[in-house]
C-alpha cells in the first residue's frame, strides 16, 4: 500500500535542481511525481520515480543527501469537492497530514494525491475503513 | 596650521630611546624576580628552561624568556597567575567569552593608578582635555574598556558620562542635551550611532562631538573615514587587551601614524608566530607584550596573537614611543564579532555534541548595516536531513540555540550540501571574514 518516495536536500543556489534531474535522466530514471518545499536557504525535493533504488544510488554517488520515506497515494475523483471528502475523513479521525501534493493520471483522468502522515499505518486503516482506495506502490511508480 | 601637541607625561613619552631602554631593563629585572618568587606557572617555566631571574642582563636577552599564552591563563584559572595576595588586589576584570572558562585579571591600587595614567596619556594624545564631556558607551562590567576609559577621563579632568552600551535613542538624547564632546565606543557602535542620527534627521554638526576614541575591535582606515564624515569628529584608535592590562597599552596621537605603545610599562616585540623567533625592526609579525610595572598580574612575553608592525622613528608629535600599526589579523583563528571573542573550535565542539552532525563547517563573517553577522554553514548529511520541513527547521533552531548558549552571540546556521565546503590538505580554511 505504501509508496516509496525519495527526499533530496537542495541548497538554494542556481543549477542544483537541474543537476538532480540530469543525474536521474542519465541513469534512465523517470520522475512520476514531485514536490519542492523551500526556505530562503535550502529546499527539500520529494520525488516518486520508477526506480527508487537506482535513483538513491546515483544521487548518493553524486554527493546528494537523500532519504527514503514512505508515503501513500490516494485516487481522488477529478471534480469539485473530491479532495475535501478525504480530508474531512482524516480530520474526523485525528490523522495529521505532514504534507501532500497531487498530480493527474494520464489515463482515467483521476487525480492522485500523495500524502505524508506521521503515522502511515493508522492513516491507511482509516482511509480503507471509509471506503477510500489507497493505491498500490507499484501502480504509482509504473504509471 | 599646526596645533601644538599636548602630552600628558612628556618625561616618559618623549624620553630618548636609549634612556628608556635602561628603564625597561631595570623594570624587567624586578618583574622577573617578582614572578619567580610568586607565580608557580613562571617558576615551572623558568626551571624547565634552566633560567633564573638574575640571568637576564640585557634587553637583548629577552628571547631567553618563555612565552605566556592564553592557555597558560586558562590553566591557572581563576587566580593562579596572581603575583600578590588577594588583600592587595583592589579590582578584578575578566576577558570576554572564549572557549571554556574566561580569563581573570587582577589589579593592585598601584596597577589601577598606572592604568589610569596610561589611559590619560592616550586620551590626551587624541586631544581630550579637562574641557571635554566624555560619553562612554562601552558596556560597564567585567570588560576592561569602560572602566579603563572612565578612570583615564577623570584623571584628565574631563566630565564623564558613564552611559554604558545600548539604547541608542537615549544615547542621542544625552549627546544632544549634555553636549557630549568625546565619544568612547566600539567603531561598529559608532556607525550604529551615525545611522540613527541620519534616520532621525539630526545633523552631526549640531552636536558637540569633537573626538572619538574607538577601540575593543579591529577597524580599518575606510571605517575611520566613514566615522569622521558621518559623526563630524576626529576618530582615533587605541589598543589594549585585558590579559595584559586593558586599554592604554597603545593609542594614537592626532598624527594618526600608529598607536604609541607605553614602552616604559610594556616591552613590545614582533615575532614570527610559527617559529617564535624575534623579527628585525620593521617586520610584520605577532605582537608579544611583557609588562614592566604590573604587580598583581605580571605578564612575561604574552602572545597577543595580533599581527602588526612597529615603527621606531620619532613621531611628529614629539613622542619617542614606538608606534604600532592597526592590527592586520590574528595569528590564531580567533574572530572578534560584536566585541565577543569567538574561536572556531568552540563552534566545532558544539557541532560535535549534536547527534548526527559532522564537523564539516565554515564560518562566514559579514558586516551588514554596521552589524557583525556570523553565519555558520554546516554540511547536511543523512542523519541530520529530514523529509519534513518542520523537523528540518527545528534542527537548525536547536543548533542556533546551542551556539548562542556557548558563544553568547546570535549566529545564523545555514545548511549546505555535502562537499560544498572545500577540503584542504593540512590546515582547513574555515573562516571567511568579509568585513570591510
Amino acid at each position: 500500500m505504501k509508496v516509496e518516495q525519495i527526499s533530496i536536500f537542495i541548497e538554494n543556489k542556481s543549477g542544483r535542481l537541474a543537476e538532480v534531474t540530469r543525474v536521474l535522466g542519465e541513469s534512465q530514471v523517470n520522475i512520476r511525481a514531485l514536490s519542492l518545499a523551500d526556505t530562503s536557504d535550502f529546499g527539500i525535493l520529494r520525488l516518486i520515480v520508477d526506480n527508487t533504488d537506482t535513483a538513491l544510488k546515483v544521487l548518493k554517488d553524486h554527493s546528494f543527501t537523500v532519504n527514503k520515506t514512505e508515503v501513500i497515494g490516494v485516487e481522488v475523483p477529478d471534480q469539485p469537492g473530491g479532495l475535501c471528502s478525504i480530508l474531512e475523513i482524516l480530520d474526523r479521525n485525528d490523522i495529521n497530514v505532514e504534507y501532500m501534493y497531487a498530480f493527474v493520471e494520464r489515463s482515467g483522468g483521476n487525480a492522485v494525491i500523495i500524502f505524508r502522515f506521521d503515522n502511515v499505518d493508522d492513516a491507511i486503516k482509516v482511509l480503507t475503513a471509509n471506503g477510500i482506495t489507497v493505491l498500490k506502490g507499484e501502480r504509482i511508480s509504473k504509471l | 596650521m599646526m596645533t601644538p601637541h599636548k602630552i600628558w607625561n612628556p618625561t616618559a613619552e618623549c624620553m630618548p630611546r636609549e634612556q628608556r631602554r635602561a628603564v625597561q631593563l631595570a623594570r624587567l629585572k624586578e618583574t622577573l624576580v617578582r614572578v619567580a618568587d610568586h607565580v608557580p606557572c613562571y617558576q615551572k617555566k623558568f626551571s624547565e628552561l634552566g633560567f633564573q631571574a638574575g640571568d637576564l642582563t640585557s634587553l637583548d636577552d629577552i628571547g631567553l624568556l618563555p612565552f605566556t599564552t592564553k592557555e597558560d591563563l586558562r590553566q591557572n584559572y581563576p587566580y593562579g597567575m596572581f603575583a600578590v595576595p588577594m588583600r592587595e588586589v583592589v579590582r578584578i576584570h575578566s576577558s570576554s567569552g572564549t572557549t571554556g572558562k574566561p580569563t581573570v585579571v587582577g589589579y593592585t591600587r598601584e596597577d589601577i593608578n598606572n592604568w589610569t595614567e596610561l589611559v590619560a596619556r592616550f586620551m590626551t594624545a587624541a586631544g581630550v582635555t579637562d574641557e571635554d564631556i566624555v560619553h562612554i558607551a562601552f558596556g560597564y562590567g567585567l570588560f576592561t574598556g569602560a572602566f579603563g576609559l572612565h578612570y583615564g577621563s577623570e584623571a584628565v579632568g574631563a566630565s564623564v558620562i558613564p552611559i554604558s552600551g545600548g539604547n541608542t535613542d537615549k544615547q542621542l538624547m544625552i549627546m544632544q542635551d549634555y553636549r557630549s564632546s568625546a565619544l568612547v565606543c566600539t567603531p561598529s557602535y559608532g556607525l550604529t550611532i551615525a545611522d540613527r542620527l541620519e534616520k532621525q534627521g539630526i545633523d552631526p554638526a549640531s552636536l558637540a562631538l569633537r573626538v572619538g576614541l574607538f577601540g575593543a575591535e579591529p577597524w580599518s582606515e575606510q571605517m575611520r573615514t566613514e566615522l569622521e564624515n558621518r559623526l563630524g569628529l576626529i576618530a582615533t584608535d587605541n589598543y589594549g587587551l585585558s590579559e595584559v592590562m586593558g586599554p592604554g597599552i597603545g593609542g594614537e596621537c592626532l598624527c594618526k601614524q600608529g598607536m604609541h605603545i607605553a614602552e616604559d610599562h610594556f616591552i613590545a616585540e614582533i615575532i614570527d608566530p610559527d617559529t617564535g623567533e624575534i623579527l628585525p625592526e620593521g617586520s610584520v609579525g605577532e605582537l608579544v607584550l611583557t609588562s614592566l610595572t604590573k604587580q598583581a598580574f605580571p605578564m612575561i612575553r604574552y602572545r597577543t596573537r595580533d599581527i602588526t608592525r612597529l615603527h621606531y622613528d620619532v613621531c611628529d608629535c614629539g613622542r619617542t614611543l614606538a608606534r604600532m600599526e592597526k592590527t592586520r589579523g590574528r595569528s590564531d583563528d580567533m574572530l572578534i564579532i560584536k566585541g565577543v571573542n569567538v574561536f572556531p573550535t568552540q563552534i566545532e565542539e558544539v557541532l560535535f555534541q549534536i547527534k548526527g552532525c559532522e564537523p564539516h563547517y565554515q564560518l562566514m563573517v559579514d558586516r551588514v548595516n554596521n552589524q557583525d553577522i556570523l553565519e555558520v554553514q554546516v554540511e547536511v548529511n543523512e542523519k541530520i536531513f529530514f523529509d519534513e520541513m518542520k523537523q528540518q527547521r527545528s534542527f537548525v533552531d536547536q543548533v542556533e540555540k546551542k551556539l548562542y548558549s556557548v558563544l553568547g552571540l546570535s549566529v545564523k546556521v545555514k545548511l549546505v550540501e555535502p562537499s560544498s565546503i572545500t577540503r584542504h590538505e593540512g590546515k582547513a580554511c574555515r573562516v571567511f571574514d568579509r568585513r570591510q
